[in-house]
């Protein structure tokens, strides 16, 4: 690794400026559905492995384009890979969409919150996803599979637009097939012959086999997906001290200086990404906040 | 701790002083109708005999009937511009054969032949308050700003209490002044009694002790003492708005739905003044851009600011559409919710709000309409 | 029939129900169940009778004149099928399949709004239930038009 020749000059102290990032080669592009993808990345230089915690994200740059906040979605028992899944639709993603494998993606990161998985140890878990909200989730999933023993109940709700867009199909018929996962996935719309549920998430709620008084719920999608989801969950008697959303907002430094991200006293970037919904519950339903 | 005198003439020995000290120094000097901060080299290059009248979107100088440095209050540029520059090149990035290479930019700016240590000469207590607000945003961490940091440790601070209030201010009802209190390595009384024009000497710090010593100054007296404390209860008395901070905090969160933000946006242009000209606001945004033949990418920071539609964009559209959302925005970050995140107003009363908004929009009405539950 | 009862007894729907107007709900009820693809409902069709789903899963669906049937929702264990029972001219507004093989309680809606007419109490207990019902359906399919996972939310 030492003669890589993307290192030739890498000589910059990355602990002291956190607004540097830091150089990965792509090693492999997947193509997920017709506007997702998925990218696995290597770091170059002395950074042989990349720890996150589930829920975190990093800031990735494209050379001459520009950088954006992007969850990690890979598996945070593997930290030799870092993988990121996005939908190319803006500058930056639709020039990452372009890349290929040996390409330079430059990493800031990773950061934020993380979802307390550890927390809800003993418990039913319950993922609730909608459309890429399930790729924020995955890392959390793999971690609660990994370590299946350690809880209760593992249910997945995801919903997306249409069938098409059902993201990591694969991995979910996989988990569907053990019995030890309770996979569920809707979509907003289909063609009569789609064998599986039409519907909005929270439809499947109500029916979904967990004990709420017992469960912690980790939620991530839309923010109106999210509003209603915890309504629902709060329905069923899940509290809202249990239930963990991801927000959205814009952000430009990641690291709590550029005042982008801010949504009321909190900066997403690290006060979140991830909340417990008690804390932000109120503001969500204040209109521009 | 002791006061000691600076006579008028004096002025320039303590600029020497600094500047034999490899002090980079910056200070009020009068351009382009306005008092700004830039480099100076002698007390010739201060705004001598100027002082300014201010409102409500209007400022104009206006020669002064003595020959007092300091008789004026804060124009539109604030010291931010220099810890915090408008533009700061983050990195470079060149592409060649051999790959991409980054060039760290806080390295290039220590390395740089100038002296890179600033002295501001001439810092209002508004002023050294917003400085020590700004601390806090950007050097309390969990992550710091290396660039921001590089400027300010090690800079030195000449503070000036006021003698007189600008026509916008409102710093004693934010605790922000008019006397500066810490924060200075040397605070600065300006007397004109009589015949004798002098200063009264603060010392702030061990390097404005130091400073002090070589220029052999003669202690202050009691009554040159009493003096300053006249001349600063004059200036408290005559600072015309306030700002009610009691309770503020909640009572901007509760009334986040107050018929009076509509009303303020519909006067507001967005135009983004208020947070340009504010000491404290430190949005920045960055841009990336390439040269034309795509071997150089620069990563450049600049000052954004809340009022524009970017600022809250994400994808399908900005989650602050609206003028009453940005307006809201600025005002309860301001005086609310900035309480929770750094223990502190971001408002320093120094009112250059309400002086540079084209249509005078006074963040002191503001408040007391929503208190008052008015519209 | 002590099965049905048993059933229905255990359903959220039918809970708070006068002993008299559960008894003749009961009373209308049978067991019926269709094959995977069997369609249950056809949009036009006279609406006299409503569903409860005891195992399978049933679409509503919509032909479409260029994209064909697009399907509107899924029901499944539990949910209620059918409301047009309930409300004049009495016709099916949409059409409904057994994705597989579904097991249902068929309630007879015909004799159950005559018997509404005469007893409104009983008309206000069914009316309330069956509010909450389309209130929920009304409020997926609002949140389905947004369209919150499409290019622009």
């Amino acid at each position: 690794m030492a003669t890589d020749p993307n290192l030739q000059e890498l000589k910059i102290d990355y602990k002291r400026n956190p607004m540097l990032p830091w150089p990965f080669q792509i090693k492999r592009v997947k193509r997920e559905t017709e506007d997702t993808f998925t990218v696995e990345l290597q770091p170059l230089g002395d950074l042989a492995e990349f720890g996150f915690q589930p829920g975190q994200f990093n800031m990735l740059y494209v050379y001459g384009v520009g950088e954006i906040p992007i969850s990690i979605s890979g598996d945070p028992s593997n930290p030799r890979a870092l993988v990121h899944t996005t939908r190319a639709v803006g500058t930056v993603t639709k020039a990452m969409d372009k890349m290929r494998r040996g390409d330079i993606i430059g990493i800031r990161g990773p950061y934020g919150t993380s979802w307390p998985i550890e927390q809800a140890a003993g418990q039913d878990v319950v993922f609730v996803a909608g459309g890429i909200g399930l790729a924020p989730l995955r890392p959390a999933l793999y971690e609660v599979v990994a370590h299946r023993e350690k809880y209760g109940k593992v249910v997945l709700l995801y919903g997306t637009r249409t069938p098409a867009d059902v993201l990591f199909r694969q991995e979910l018929e996989n988990w569907r097939a053990r019995f030890d996962l309770e996979i569920y996935v809707t979509v907003d719309r289909a063609m009569s012959g789609w064998k599986g549920n039409v519907g909005v998430v929270t439809n499947l709620i109500p029916r979904a086999p967990f004990d709420p008084r017992n469960t912690t719920a980790f939620v991530c999608g839309p923010e109106i997906m999210m509003r209603f989801t915890a309504m629902e969950l709060f329905k069923r008697g899940v509290d809202n001290e249990y239930i963990y959303v991801s927000l959205e907002r814009n952000m430009k430094c990641a690291i709590g200086l550029c005042g982008h991200c801010q949504f009321g006293p909190v900066f997403v970037c690290k006060d979140g990404p991830v909340f417990q919904f008690s804390q932000i519950k109120d503001m969500l339903v204040k209109w521009e906040i | 701790m002791k006061n000691y005198i600076l006579e008028r003439n004096e002025l320039d020995s303590l600029i020497n002083i600094l500047k034999k000290r490899s002090y980079r120094i910056i200070g009020p000097i009068v351009r382009d109708s306005a008092i700004i901060y830039d480099e100076i080299s002698s007390a010739n290059e201060l705004p001598i005999g100027w002082t300014d009248e201010q409102t409500n979107g209007k400022y104009r100088l206006k020669k002064n009937d003595n020959e007092a440095v300091f008789e004026w209050n804060v124009g539109p540029q604030s010291w931010k511009k220099f810890l915090f520059p408008p533009l700061q090149r983050i990195f470079a990035t060149h592409k060649s054969a051999k790959g991409i290479n980054l060039v760290e930019t806080t390295k290039q700016e220590k390395q740089e032949a100038k002296p890179a240590k600033y002295a501001f000469f001439g810092v209002r207590s508004c002023e050294l308050n917003a400085i020590l607000i700004q601390d806090k945003v950007f050097l309390k961490g969990p992550f710091i700003d290396p660039f921001y940091e590089n400027k300010r440790t090690g800079a030195f601070i000449v503070a000036v209490n006021c003698t007189k209030a600008g026509g916008t201010c409102f710093c004693s009802s934010m605790n922000m002044g008019p006397k500066a209190e810490s924060g200075f390595d040397l605070a600065l009384n300006e007397i004109i009694n009589g015949k004798r024009h002098y200063f009264v000497v603060e010392v702030g710090t061990d390097a404005g002790a130091d400073v002090v010593r070589s220029l052999k100054c003669a202690k202050a007296t009691d009554e040159d003492v009493a003096n300053v404390s006249a001349v600063r209860e004059n200036t408290a008395r005559q600072m015309g708005r306030s700002l009610e901070t009691e309770n503020l905090k909640n009572i901007l969160y509760q009334n986040s739905e107050h018929p009076r933000w509509e009303k303020t946006a519909a006067r507001c242009l967005t135009c983004a003044n208020c947070t340009m000209v504010c000491p404290t606001c430190f949005c920045a945004t960055v841009e990336d851009v390439t040269d034309l033949a795509g071997k150089q990418a620069d990563r450049i920071r600049k000052w954004d600011s809340c009022f524009t539609l970017d600022f809250s964009y994400i994808h399908g559209g900005s989650v602050r559409a609206t003028a009453k959302a940005r307006y809201r925005q600025w005002l309860t970050h301001k005086l609310a919710s900035w309480v929770d995140q750094f223990g502190t107003y971001g408002c320093v009363g120094c009112g250059r709000c309400i002086t540079w908004c084209p249509v005078g929009i006074d963040i002191t009405e503001e408040v007391k309409a929503i208190k008052e539950n008015k519209t | 029939m002590e099965d049905l009862k048993k059933i229905l007894t255990e359903h959220p729907f039918f809970k708070g129900l006068t002993e008299e107007n559960f008894a003749l709900i009961v009373g209308c009820a049978s067991n019926v169940r269709f094959d995977a693809g069997h369609v249950i409902l056809r949009e036009g069709e006279e609406a006299n009778q409503f569903y409860l789903i005891r195992s399978g899963k049933v679409t509503v669906e919509l032909m479409t004149p260029n994209k064909g049937a697009v399907i509107i929702e899924t029901l499944a264990e539990g949910d209620i099928l059918g409301w047009s029972w309930l409300v004049p001219p009495y016709n099916w507004r949409f059409d409904a399949k057994a994705v597989e093989l579904t097991r249902m309680i068929a309630l007879d809606g015909k004799c159950l709004r005559n018997k509404c007419e005469s007893d409104n109490r009983l008309g206000y207990e069914l009316l309330k239930r069956f509010a909450d019902i389309i209130t929920k359906r009304l409020e997926s399919t609002r949140l389905q038009l947004l369209d919150i996972y499409g290019d622009r939310p």
